[in-house]
């Protein structure tokens, strides 16, 4: 680890460099940073402060008043909130731990050194990644259709005698959301796992083959471990991103059957623009989804262990 | 028994791999068929090709909008660079304990949701066109200014720098250069693969963006390229191989920054949990 000091630094061998100099380069840098800091107070923590105040007022448009917490009253019989809420962890619950194994999955068998079209599969799984999350919504939006691609293709394997209501079925629907960014992502993740499975000594695996150790064992006793600080990174970063969801489902359901798929995040955008401009309850909303990642990213980290966090 | 495993292990690699792949191949196919033959489920490239980009042309002002895309991530991520690797540059060469503190700070800021600044950024973004229309809201500007910053990027080239070798800096010194210059001349030339990763995220992420454009653009001339797309996708009676042409159109852009940057794209996103 460096110092402040060494950093700072002078030409010669004295161990501090002389006060004023000291104190030039502290000014120094505190101008390298200066407008990175005023940029993040400006446009994230002021308008947390901002919204922490507007989440106690109510009111349409711009005409708002105080009324102390009646908002945060109202979240808890708010059925559309609850819905949103319990979709969200609906997604969160199912997608993000499906995503992660598929993820090490495919980068173990990735990582064989004798796999040949290696640099292929890797390209083309994480490929989705590429798109725009408009674009590619709308293209499963159309593959999910009624008269899609996939129901086609079921229909002919005869794995379903009709077709499937994917978009307009409320368990359908929340089906083919957590399909489409399973889709998405899971290349993305994988991408971090390769990249610490390449750090793992390889005679580790060879040590536990002669003890007799199966693919399985191997897998959870030496690769989950080792991996446990990526897998942990992973997850936050999944987590904080599927509670955030909302180019998704704008696009592919537009949060229908009814609310069935709809999210936190695109209920604070119906609560502003789509329906009164209901500012002051949107800001409300918003510190539950605050909350709920603050507590969660905390959770994952005690589970995950402190030793490697 | 192995052999059976290697297949069967081939087998799930060749099926993810069509899986990832499929939906290109068929908005890519789509685009060269008219929308009939798209719903009867045609999957050979057709003849079409020049036939959906006309009608997307004539119905949709894509040029406009993909240009509005190219000016707003450009300027984003020529912004976003500069500072962030200013403020990087600065909180690992200038350490100190009360930078530190500051630099936590703005850590927080990545756990704070988008949607949570919509509201009260729309609110401010609302004050300021009262004073500088050019700045206020349905503007590319207003895009541009409160997502240019992001403690990620920040995050990202303090990790870098961790890397830069000092010395290099104190040869500069040596030489006379101020402190800025010792930032242009030396450290900049020698970070060139850290600004490529970065500057991919970042254009990236800009290219894609739809939810602050959403709420921040109003008027059709302003719209950049995936409000066009989701206000396409989102009628009744769709024309696919005209939407699949726009889609399509839509991914050249950074399907080309991945293909031709492959490397410095998965360094860069490995680079930072490093």
């Amino acid at each position: 680890m460096k110092t402040a000091d060494s950093a700072a630094g002078s030409g010669s061998n004295t161990f501090r460099p002389s006060r004023s100099r000291r104190f030039k380069s502290g000014l120094v840098g505190w101008l390298f940073i200066a407008a990175a800091v005023l940029m993040i107070a400006a446009f994230y923590f002021y308008p947390m402060i901002q919204a922490l105040i507007l989440s106690f007022k109510t009111g349409t448009g711009m005409n708002l008043k105080f009324n102390g917490l009646a908002n945060y009253e109202r979240l808890f019989t708010d059925t559309m909130f609850l819905s949103a809420v319990s979709n969200t962890f609906i997604y969160l619950l199912f997608q993000v731990p499906i995503m992660i194994i598929f993820a090490l999955f495919i980068s173990v068998l990735l990582n064989d050194r004798k796999l040949k079209f290696k640099g292929f599969f890797r390209t083309a799984i994480f490929l989705p990644c590429i798109t725009s999350l408009v674009a590619y919504s709308i293209v499963f939006k159309y593959l999910f259709a009624p008269d899609g691609l996939v129901n086609a293709f079921l229909l002919n394997i005869h794995l379903i005698g009709e077709p499937i209501q994917w978009l307009t079925h409320p368990f359908w629907a929340k089906v083919t959301i957590i399909i489409a960014i399973t889709w998405r992502w899971t290349g993305y993740n994988m991408i971090f796992y390769l990249s610490g499975l390449q750090n793992i000594d390889q005679s580790i695996y060879e040590a536990a083959r002669i003890d007799g150790a199966s693919a399985v064992r191997q897998f959870f006793s030496i690769t989950v471990p080792l991996l446990k600080p990526i897998i942990l990174f992973t997850s936050i970063t999944s987590t904080i991103g599927t509670l955030q969801l909302f180019d998704e489902v704008m696009n592919i359901t537009r949060g229908g059957p009814g609310n069935a798929t709809t999210t936190i995040s695109q209920y604070i955008y119906n609560l502003s623009f789509e329906y009164s401009s209901d500012f002051g309850y949107a800001a409300t909303v918003s510190y539950s989804i605050v909350i709920m990642i603050v507590v969660l990213s905390f959770i994952q980290f005690k589970v995950a262990g402190d030793r490697n966090a | 028994m192995h052999k059976a495993k290697r297949v069967s292990m081939y087998a799930f690699l060749c099926l993810a791999a069509f899986v990832s792949i499929f939906p290109f191949f068929w908005m890519i196919v789509s685009a060269t068929n008219l929308s009939v033959d798209v719903t009867r489920g045609r999957l050979l490239p057709g003849a079409h090709l020049m036939d959906n980009l006309r009608n997307l042309t004539n119905s949709v002002d894509i040029w406009n909008a993909l240009g509005n895309s190219a000016k707003i991530s450009i300027s984003t991520t020529i912004l976003a660079m500069l500072i962030a690797s200013l403020a990087g540059y600065g909180f690992e060469v200038y350490r100190s304990k009360a930078k530190d503190i500051v630099f936590s700070i703005l850590l927080l800021s990545m756990m704070i949701p988008f949607a949570a600044l919509m509201v009260p950024l729309y609110r401010m973004f609302g004050q300021i066109t009262n004073f500088f229309p050019t700045f206020g809201i349905d503007t590319p500007a207003a895009v541009v200014i409160p997502t240019f910053t992001t403690a990620f990027l920040i995050f990202f080239f303090r990790q870098s720098t961790k890397m830069f070798p000092r010395e290099l800096l104190e040869a500069g010194r040596m030489d006379g250069l101020s402190e800025l210059g010792l930032f242009f001349r030396i450290y900049l030339p020698t970070m060139k693969t850290t600004y490529a990763a970065a500057a991919i995220i970042t254009f990236m992420a800009s290219w894609n963006n739809y939810m602050w454009p959403l709420v921040i653009l109003q008027s059709p001339e302003n719209q950049t390229i995936p409000l066009l797309i989701s206000n396409l996708g989102s009628g009744y009676a769709p024309d696919y191989g005209l939407i699949m042409m726009a889609i399509v159109l839509s991914t050249i852009p950074t399907a080309l920054v991945f293909f031709l940057m492959q490397k410095h794209f998965v360094a860069g996103m490995v680079g930072s949990v490093k």
